[in-house]
């Protein structure tokens, strides 16, 4: 595994995507280390907000050494990203966490299912399924990206080339109303494999859904976070087992996930 | 050619190549920012602190940001004492620099059975959390009372084979005294400040922003209260003081320093700048440097 750094990237390119929702490119070395659902961590400027925020890696550059995250304004740190402009330098802590277990996908049907600010990952993630596919002769038909959003979309489109796109609103305004639960049964889906991120609710609706139709279910947790590297105990899941680390049921967010398999977390 | 200058510090017959240490709970044992820093450039590592059982801590969220600092109530999770000795101490021995393990318990037993099992370890000294906010019983129940930290202080030396240093809480109404009571049961140095608890309430949400509703405050926020109290301390007691609260850089070492403290630790700066302990020495040094001091025990407590 690659050493964890502090580096000060430089913003490549930030534009709102969605109301609230920004899109921004940074040039940073580390994007060469980066996977699918491993994150970093952005330190506002304004010292007076101190502690790093943790944001999923949305796509990946690794010739030309830059990684796309896609965030909401969820407060002032972030509030204070969305101002970045071309050529501002920002200190990001990373690459963080680990991914998602893209070998548990191999010659499987497998679900991409993302909910609101949980959808970024899901494009890397499909990025490599997709050239996972094209390098052993596949078309792209066992990937299937279900999306969950409030009302206004992001990321659709970028997702589209890598596999079928099922969308679900909450004021059914486009796809299924509902969530991504509601679309894949009125799609009626079939698949293996779910990887997942998104809010809690969701998280535990796919837990039971997996359950239920003996599907092997990875979700990405989230959790209020201090240090990001493993070592404040603030990002804890309760986990079934005894962890190898705390002895007590309770693992890193940060280190041991995000990535978790359903049945092993408590949530 | 350059001056050779002294950086090493001493307290209670423990000598430490640096006066910077890591402040208890925001480095773990080490493991992490390893990967970040040279652990051997440190004065000491004191660990997270480690109780009798392993303790599963507090629901979360544990942690959320104020003003130019951070609540935490992390509730003191620990895998317990065996696991301690095994994993962490075995990684600590090997690096170069002192190793202080801090001890938590909710009995004066709890306390007592850490200290023996320690005894025979590889452990320079012994700090004791009587200070931690966030769990319910023991802890701070025994930090808050004068007479209660005079009890435990002298419980756990009667059996401590290293040193003791008693970690206290600011959130008393004279710091002063608490001191004298540590230093009359004989403890061999004190350290503070442990966190200050505080609340925040999320408005948006109608709720607490910790699961826990109180936790303590760190960061920059509280380094002109806890620079306070070190001199405060300082003017009351004769032992050694190991200074903290929103250490960031060499500056605010320099100012526990001047303040009284022969030793410092980075806490909660460690979450903002992982490199912030070897830059923290590295400021130290540049400090002395600057105005030509040949011995960093010339400053300490130089502010009357």
């Amino acid at each position: 595994m690659k050493k964890k750094k502090k580096e000060t990237a430089v913003v490549y390119s930030q534009k709102e995507t969605a109301q609230g929702i920004f899109d921004m490119w940074i040039e940073t070395p580390l994007a060469g280390n980066a996977h699918p659902g491993q994150f970093i961590s952005i330190y506002p400027k304004n010292e007076a907000t101190l502690l790093p925020r943790p944001i999923s890696i949305c796509e990946v550059d690794e010739k030309k050494e830059r990684l796309r995250i896609v965030y909401r304004i969820a407060g002032q740190g972030t509030r204070e990203f969305s101002s970045y402009e071309q050529g501002d330098s920002i200190s990001i802590l990373g690459i963080l966490g680990n991914g998602f277990p893209l070998e548990a996908a191999e010659g499987k049907n497998v679900f991409l299912m993302g909910g609101g600010i949980g959808i970024p990952p899901m494009v890397q993630l499909a990025k490599e399924l997709a050239a996972a596919n094209r390098e052993a002769g596949r078309d792209n038909s066992n990937i299937k990206i279900i999306l969950g959003y409030r009302s206004e979309l992001f990321l659709h489109e970028d997702l589209m080339q890598y596999g079928q796109v099922y969308i679900a609103t909450e004021d059914g305004s486009k796809g299924s109303k509902g969530t991504v639960m509601d679309a894949i049964e009125d799609n009626r889906l079939k698949g293996d494999v779910i990887f997942s991120c998104g809010p809690m609710p969701m998280l535990r609706a796919i837990k039971r859904y997996a359950a239920e139709n003996g599907m092997t279910a990875y979700l990405s947790l989230e959790e209020r976070m201090a240090c990001g590297v493993g070592a404040c105990l603030g990002c804890v899941c309760k986990t079934k087992e005894v962890d190898h680390h705390s002895f007590v049921h309770n693992a890193r967010v940060c280190t041991d996930g995000p990535v978790y398999l359903a049945e092993e977390v408590d949530i | 050619m350059e001056k050779k200058r002294n950086m090493a510090v001493t307290i209670a017959g423990v000598a430490f190549k640096n006066p910077v240490m890591t402040a208890s709970g925001t480095f773990g044992s080490g493991m992490e920012y390893g990967e970040f820093v040279d652990l051997n450039k440190l004065g000491a590592i004191v660990t997270k602190g480690v109780a009798n059982i392993p303790w599963p801590g507090n629901p979360t969220p544990r942690v959320a940001e104020t003003y130019g600092g951070m609540l935490n109530a992390i509730g003191l999770q620990n895998p317990g004492i065996d696991v301690f000795i095994k994993r962490d101490l075995e990684f600590l021995k090997q690096y170069d620099t002192k190793v202080i393990v801090n001890v938590c318990g909710k009995s004066v037993e709890d306390y007592v059975e850490v200290v023996e099992r320690l005894s025979e370890q590889a452990v320079d000294m012994l700090e004791i959390n009587v200070s931690c906010p966030n769990v319910k019983e023991g802890a701070i129940a025994f930090g808050q009372k004068a007479d209660a930290l005079y009890h435990i202080t002298e419980e756990i030396k009667k059996k401590a084979k290293q040193p003791v240093i008693m970690k206290l809480s600011p959130n008393v109404t004279s710091i002063g005294e608490m001191a004298k009571a540590a230093e009359a049961a004989g403890a061999d140095a004190i350290s503070l400040i442990n966190t200050i608890t505080g609340m925040k309430i999320d408005i948006h949400k109608r709720r607490f922003a910790l699961a826990n509703k109180t936790g303590g405050l760190s960061g920059p926020a509280i380094k002109p209260v806890a620079v306070r109290m070190v001199y405060e301390a300082a003017h009351a007691v004769k032992i050694p003081i190991i200074g903290m609260g929103g250490i960031a850089n060499g500056e605010d070492a320099i100012e526990f320093l001047m303040a009284g403290a022969t030793a410092v630790s980075v806490g909660a700066m460690n979450f903002v700048n992982p490199y912030a302990t070897e830059e923290t020495i590295q400021g130290i040094e540049e400090y002395m440097e600057q105005y030509n001091i040949e011995d960093i025990r010339e400053i300490i407590g130089c502010v009357e």
